[in-house]
């Protein structure tokens, strides 16, 4: 299939942006898009310009690098899959496809379609995690048992990959279905409840100074959420979060 | 904003009960009415459900601009439709419509009965049902409770997703409990309105 092409080419972190038209032909619908995209740059490498910047790195739905927001929607039209797993047989012969990156004030844009995710890192390094001692006689986590329904849901939140296509999706550029994973997988689980009160109150702070808006619980991000992250998981953070303000000790 | 919402939405239901009356009796609505601007609680809480309303409002307007500083370079094409409600990225819009339209009904209504000399009329009744005589009037107080209903077509289940109360078993119950509540609302305030015009 032949497509006209529309992409956002920004030069570098303080550069100003453009949307660019491009053409691309005999595209096969067996493609993934980020091949579609591999062809393009090809041409432009040939023609001496300089291809279009893309995230990407594993190409089967489980780094969460790649990032494009898709003829407005994030991943493109198709529901449950990450961009590099967005075959082209989604899109018809003729037409136009806009390629944007991830907006967000959080996610400055590095070039072109590449934005800087690393506010999400700071979220994690604020609480996402528990701390095990590694002295050696660290004890076998199947020792310790766990309903088989927390144990669904905590594996359900720990399947996000964070790609952000839920800040992305969100009209208040939003990161509260990517941190309510991650508080509510340690949540669920006995390892992770030890530090819980701490963990949400942190992570929700470092959220905010982040720049990331709101939820106004639109329910756009779980539509879009390549993992099928739920809304229950923003609840259970909601919950998280009032319980800790109201009990955590004065430090 | 949950909180305020809900607050807000106890008294709206209590003011559609007491509006119903008037398409009841006359006596019954008069007494209501008389209730109302007597007892020593309700008093109180006027004051309260001032604050309430001006919380909520204060704190949706905040809101609504700090979220859009979150995104200061808008998508050249963007389809919220694909995935999001109506009523969800409305919430300011109407918002701000029930605002205007409780601007003209407290000088209309709660100034004329309280400090007013009501219109020259010497009771409750006849002065609501005087104002709905005038046929723009009934459209903006339909137009008014319909924006109030798409509004609280979000507002009602977001609250409770707010306050983190999500559940397998209710939540699917309290959306439904909210898609019925906020058709009642907006039909029921319309209903009096459309009633007592085509009874003038
Ligand atoms: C009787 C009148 C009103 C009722 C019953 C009502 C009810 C509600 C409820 C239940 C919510 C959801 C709260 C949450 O999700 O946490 C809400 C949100 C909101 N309301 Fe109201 N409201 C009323 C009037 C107003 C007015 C006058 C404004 C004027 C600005 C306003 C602006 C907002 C905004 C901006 C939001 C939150 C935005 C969002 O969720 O997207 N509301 N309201
Ligand atoms: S919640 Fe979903 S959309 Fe958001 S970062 Fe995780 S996988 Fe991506
Ligand atoms: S490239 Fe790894 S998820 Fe798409």
């Amino acid at each position: 299939m032949n497509l006209t092409l529309k992409i956002y080419r920004q030069d570098g972190p303080n550069a100003k942006g453009r949307m660019e038209t491009y053409q691309v032909a005999d595209i096969s619908e067996h493609m993934s898009f980020l091949e579609m995209l591999d062809v393009l740059n090809e041409q432009l490498v040939a023609k001496g310009e300089e291809p279009v910047a893309f995230d990407h790195d594993c190409r089967e739905g489980i780094c969460g690098m790649c990032s494009l927001y898709i003829n407005g929607e994030a991943h493109g039209p198709d529901r449950g899959v990450t961009t590099c797993q967005l075959h082209m047989r989604k899109f018809k012969d003729g037409d136009t496809i806009y390629i944007e990156p991830w907006r967000s004030k959080a996610f400055p844009v590095v070039k072109d379609l590449v934005v800087d995710r690393s506010s999400f890192d700071r979220i994690m390094a604020a609480g996402g995690f528990v701390s095990v001692n590694t002295s050696g006689n660290t004890q076998d986590a199947n020792a310790i048992p766990i309903p088989k329904t927390d144990a669904d849901k905590a594996f359900d939140a720990a399947t996000c990959i964070g790609c952000g296509a839920c800040v992305a999706t969100c009209k208040n550029a939003s990161a509260m279905l990517f941190v309510s994973a991650k508080v509510s997988q340690l949540a669920l689980l006995p390892q992770g409840k030890v530090e819980r009160t701490h963990r949400v109150l942190n992570m929700v702070e470092r959220m905010d100074k982040e720049g990331f808006g709101n939820c106004t619980n639109t329910g756009a991000c779980e539509v879009e959420c390549p993992k099928g992250i739920s809304l229950e998981n923003i609840a259970r953070m909601n919950r998280e979060y009032l319980k800790a303000s109201l009990t955590a000790d004065k430090d | 904003m949950a909180l305020t919402g809900l607050f807000l939405i106890t008294f709206i239901t209590l003011h559609l009960a007491i509006n119903l009356l008037t398409m009841v009796s006359k006596d019954a609505f008069n007494e209501a009415s008389h209730f109302m601007a007597t007892n020593p609680l309700i008093q109180v809480m006027q004051y309260v459900l001032a604050a309430g309303f001006l919380i909520h409002i204060v704190m949706g307007i905040n809101l609504t601009l700090k979220n859009k500083s979150a995104r200061p370079e808008k998508y050249a094409y963007n389809r919220p439709s694909a995935n999001s409600g109506f009523s969800s990225r409305s919430m300011i819009i109407t918002g701000m419509l029930v605002l205007v339209f409780l601007v003209l009904h407290l000088r209309d209504y709660f100034v004329e009965l309280k400090f007013g000399d009501m219109n020259g009329f010497d009771n409750d009744y006849d002065l609501v049902v005087t104002l709905f005589g005038m046929w723009y009037y009934t459209l903006i107080y339909v137009l008014a409770f319909i924006a109030l209903g798409i509004h609280l077509n979000h507002g009602f289940q977001s609250a409770f997703q707010s306050m983190g109360a999500n559940h397998s078993r209710y939540t699917p119950l309290i959306k439904k409990l909210g898609a019925v509540y906020c058709v009642i609302i907006a039909a029921g305030f319309s209903a009096i309105a459309i009633f007592h015009f085509v009874n003038a």
